[in-house]
């Protein structure tokens, strides 16, 4: 393939001129047409509505308005982002038929910015998951290894992206439902701080956890993403008013004299592989070659991290989630649905459409949560996880006293075969270990792909950073990528195995 | 069972919770005009509906206006936070409603009654309204109907809902701390008030003790009184009822009770073991609120006289009692400045007072165009006996309909003003129509004394000034 396929590449020569949108968004149409069967990315592929904006874009820059900075990029957006008259599923039964009046800021700065949107990709139901295993409508499969998942939640664009669908995409990140699949699937992911991009038309799974962030083949393509998510909303509270210093400023800038502590909790973590230490200890390695102060560090508090996940997520779910009861939208079990007997009375109508409606994982949060607010509970639970999420942000806080970023792994291993953990929810909740602190802290961190393990698939290490440091974090994320070794390329994309 | 009945040996206690939708351009957490009446569904938004990804943006005039209700209350205002109260109701769009919990936006303050009596107030927070169900089929509720119809235009709309200390022991007391409330939500404009149309709403916690006990009895909480009356009503009943279950070797169940107006009586609608578990917690959504000082400094600057300081200040420009009910009236229809323009002396204030109290009050929409000058002009001259007051009445009935100067009108009707000189000839001629009568009230038989002030009042086609005319019968017979 010659023609450039990052997204400041198309973005350049869409707005140059030199290449046609519509051809642009036809190339990628065709490798979905070729491919997405065997993958299963979307839930919905917009192929129509993207030749259209495409065609826009093209009359734009004829017309010689400025097109924007991603003037003719296709980008994959997960299908828990809303998207006006276009169903938004959340690969739930629950939402079936619902589309939203109304488009996600995110998804309005991204057209206002040139994007094209070529589909809406899957996610574990209501982003609840670590494989995209738990969605309604069926798993989606790694791309480097059809047997394999891509990672969860936000696995469809973690998928997309490495498949070559799309050289962008949006996916939310609750506990590390952007940076796990990422490193899954040989790609980057990023978390911003909370507060940075709006929130205002995601789907909430737990509001105090939730971002939207990018995805993109390469560091600088995330940050240029990022840039134009980021930015106060005044349709969402939690979206900070201020703007942060933009993801891209430092790329290029190298690490030296750069502070890097490897958080020693996380390395050690529960269940990672030996490959994953081994990636770590090379990335580390090769920061300090280039000029880095890289020590050990401890976040005391990090390894309660899943434990206050596992209240608080839940928690906040069982209440997001509580307006899907058959009344409004989305749908209502009865005869008419398919779901047996039209319901008796009010209550009925909640019982079986929520049962029908909801998978078994969300159910299981639903009562997880419900269990820990409830009267008699809520200090032992939900306000103890508080206690220590207040605990880890004054671990991180002291950390960030010595050092600019920390460095940890990102996943326990490389893909996983589809189905190996499904029996077990434990064993798939550790898949977030390393990456729920910044969730429960709000801080930033991104997964960077870093070589591959012994199975051929990629690995990734994660870049953390305080609060709206994103800056320093793309910096650091930047020269990992210079450094890495070869990073497994997946066959849709030209690779091979 | 008999309600209504004075029970000497117990004591009622009650506490209100009065829920009062503020009167914001807009909702509290979104846009949507803020409004009464409308075609169903008409008025909402992604927010207000709930749908999937909408958040809320708190509204900050509501803020306010629950501040300005807290200073009115003299309440601590203070930083709160919002939370979530979760419960499945069909007409709650999420499922839960954005309420405060264990820091309320206003704490602990108190309101006096006219009486001088002074109730507690726990708190006064923010929280956001439903929608309305309308149950059709069966008797009207939702267990019972064939299907129910939602109308979402109120959800949203924001509401403060204002907590007493159970401090007042009869319905009596009950119904003038709402009134008071009332007309202090009115006047900080906060509010309209109407409890008709349902702006205004009160449930009542009601227990009863035998009197002198201090601990307080298991209490229930009264729901759906839609009017002062019925709140008075359902009080007396429920204390009624707890009375003889006790009497009765029963005990009274902490639950829920529905008032039913046509029945007049209340029944069982959730107990205690039935009651929600509501798993509050933070909204997550939404940022902590933290009024600054100058703000709260600044809404207190511009809170407008309230209601008793205002009967005070009528009081005091009236000589009338601060509680008389003439005062307490033109205070709660908010036409103090009406006597104000007219309020030259004691003498022209008094007359305002009464004029305004029992003339003016009855025609709303008219007292609203009254010119203020002119009213002044008609006091003056009532006050100053160039009117009596039936001549006073009816010249202020004719510029309440059709304008005009009072003078000129008193004129047209032929208003002249007595002189002292032919009253005298009349109640001369009066005295000498009925010796009989004269002589027996001279012998002091004083009720009779209005048999001669009518039969004045008749020959002078009611131009007499019948003060005037008391005096001097009395003069007449000695004293
Ligand atoms: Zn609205």
């Amino acid at each position: 393939m010659s023609a450039p396929t990052t997204a400041r590449g198309i973005a350049a020569e869409v707005r140059s001129g030199a290449r046609r949108a519509v051809d642009v968004v036809e190339e990628h149409l065709v490798r979905i047409e070729a491919h997405e069967g065997d993958v299963h990315a979307f839930n919905l592929v917009l192929a129509d509505a993207a030749r259209a904006q495409a065609a826009a874009i093209d009359e734009a820059v004829a017309a010689g308005r400025p097109p924007g900075p991603l003037a003719g990029v296709p980008v994959a957006l997960k299908d828990n982002l809303c998207t006006r008259g276009i169903p938004t599923t959340c690969s739930s039964r629950i939402l079936e038929g619902w589309k939203p009046p109304y488009d996600a800021t995110v998804v309005q700065r991204l057209a206002a910015a040139g994007a094209v949107f070529v589909g809406k990709t899957n996610l574990d139901e209501f982003a609840m998951g670590s494989s995209t295993e738990n969605s309604a409508f069926g798993p989606t499969a790694n791309p480097h290894d059809l047997s394999r998942v891509p990672g969860g939640s936000s696995g469809g664009s973690a998928a997309a992206v490495a498949a070559g669908f799309a050289p962008l995409a949006l996916g939310s990140d609750t506990g590390g439902s952007i940076r796990q699949p990422a490193a899954l699937c040989g790609v980057v992911g990023a978390k911003p701080t909370y507060g940075l991009v709006s929130r205002y038309g995601l789907v909430a799974f737990a509001s105090s956890l939730d971002q939207i962030g990018p995805f993109a083949l390469d560091v600088a393509d995330a940050a240029l993403l990022l840039d134009v998510l980021a930015g106060p909303d005044r349709r969402d509270s939690t979206c900070l008013a201020e703007t942060a210093p933009s993801a891209s400023a430092r790329l290029g800038e190298g690490v030296d004299g750069l502070r890097i502590g490897v958080v020693r909790e996380l390395a050690d973590a529960e269940g990672l592989s030996a490959e994953v230490r081994g990636r770590l200890t090379e990335a580390a390695d090769a920061l300090s070659a280039a000029g880095a102060k890289v020590a050990e560090v401890s976040i005391p508090a990090a390894v309660y991290g899943l434990s206050a996940y596992y209240l608080i997520a839940p928690a906040e779910a069982s209440s997001n989630l509580a307006r899907y009861d058959g009344v409004r939208y989305g749908l209502r079990a009865g005869r008419a649905a398919g779901t047996g007997d039209d319901p008796a009375d009010v209550s009925a109508m909640y019982t079986q459409t929520r049962s029908a409606g909801f998978g078994a994982e969300v159910k299981r949060r639903i009562m997880l949560g419900t269990y820990a607010l409830s009267a008699g509970y809520y200090d032992a639970y939900y306000g103890k996880a508080q206690q220590v999420r207040t605990l880890m942000v004054r671990d991180f806080e002291a950390a960030y006293r010595d050092f600019d970023v920390l460095l940890a792994p990102t996943a326990p291993g490389t893909a996983f075969e589809l189905g190996a953990k499904t029996a077990d929810p434990l064993t798939m909740y550790l898949n977030d270990v390393c990456t729920i602190p910044s969730n429960l802290v709000g801080h930033p961190a991104m997964s960077v792909p870093f070589g591959g393990g012994s199975d051929g698939l990629p690995l990734g290490v994660q870049v953390l950073a305080p609060a709206l440091g994103e800056a320093v974090m793309f910096q650091v994320a930047a020269a990992l990528e210079a450094c890495a070794p070869p990073v497994p390329v997946s066959p849709m994309r030209g690779g091979s195995r | 069972m008999t309600t209504g009945e004075a029970r000497t040996d117990w004591e009622t206690v009650i506490g209100l919770e009065v829920h009062c939708e503020l009167r914001t351009q807009t909702k509290l957490f979104c846009a949507c005009r803020n409004s009464f009446g409308e075609e169903p569904n008409t008025n909402i938004c992604p927010v207000c509906l709930g749908l999937p990804g909408s958040l809320p943006v708190l509204n900050r005039t509501a803020v306010e206006y629950a501040m300005r209700i807290g200073t009115a209350l003299h309440c601590r205002i203070q930083a709160s936070q919002f939370h979530r109260k979760n419960y499945f109701y069909p007409d709650m769009p999420k499922d839960y409603q954005i309420s405060q919990y264990d820091v309320p936006i206003n704490a602990d303050g108190w309101l006096d009654l006219p009486s001088g009596q002074r109730v507690g107030i726990v708190r006064a927070h923010l929280e956001e309204d439903t929608g309305k169900t309308t149950h059709m089929g069966g008797g009207g509720r939702i267990h019972d109907a064939a299907h129910s119809l939602v109308d979402y235009n109120r959800s949203g709309v924001p509401l403060v809902e204002i907590v007493s200390a159970p401090d007042m022991r009869s319905a009596e007391e009950a119904r003038a701390y709402v009134d008071e409330l009332r007309a202090i939500l009115v006047a900080t404009g906060a509010s309209d008030g109407k409890m008709e149309e349902g702006s205004l709403r009160v449930d009542a916690n009601v227990s009863v003790r035998r009197r002198g006990e201090t601990a307080f009895g298991t209490r229930c909480e009264i729901k759906n009184m839609n009017s002062l009356r019925s709140l008075g009503r359902a009080i007396d009943y429920e204390a009624a009822r707890q009375i003889a279950l006790i009497e009765a070797g029963g005990a009274v169940t902490q639950e829920t009770r529905h008032w039913d107006e046509n029945a007049g009586r209340t029944g069982s609608m959730r107990s205690k073991e039935e009651a929600y578990d509501y798993r509050y917690f933070p909204e997550p959504d939404l940022v902590p609120v933290d009024p600054s000082p100058e703000w709260i400094a600044a809404v207190a600057a511009e809170l407008p006289r309230l209601p008793a300081e205002r009967r005070a200040a009528l009081a005091a420009a009236s000589g009338l009692p601060g509680d008389s009910e003439a005062v307490a009236t033109v205070v709660r229809l908010g036409l103090d400045d009406l006597v104000e323009a007219a309020a030259a002396s004691t003498a022209t204030a008094s007359v305002a007072v009464r004029r305004v109290a029992n003339e003016v009050a009855s025609d709303p929409e008219a007292a609203a165009r009254l010119d203020r000058v002119a009213f002044a002009r008609l006091v003056a001259m009532e006050a100053g006996g160039e009117l009596t007051s039936a001549q006073a009445r009816t010249v202020l009935k004719a510029i309440m309909d059709e304008g005009g100067d009072p003078a000129a009108v008193a004129a047209q009707l032929g208003f002249e003003a007595m002189d002292s000189g032919d009253l005298d000839r009349v109640v001369d001629e009066v005295i000498a129509g009925s010796p009989d009568e004269w002589a027996r009230f001279c012998a002091g038989e004083e009720k009779l004394q209005g048999l001669f002030i009518g039969a004045i009042k008749k020959a002078t086609e009611g131009k007499a000034d019948l003060k005037a005319a008391s005096t001097l019968l009395r003069a007449r017979r000695g004293g």
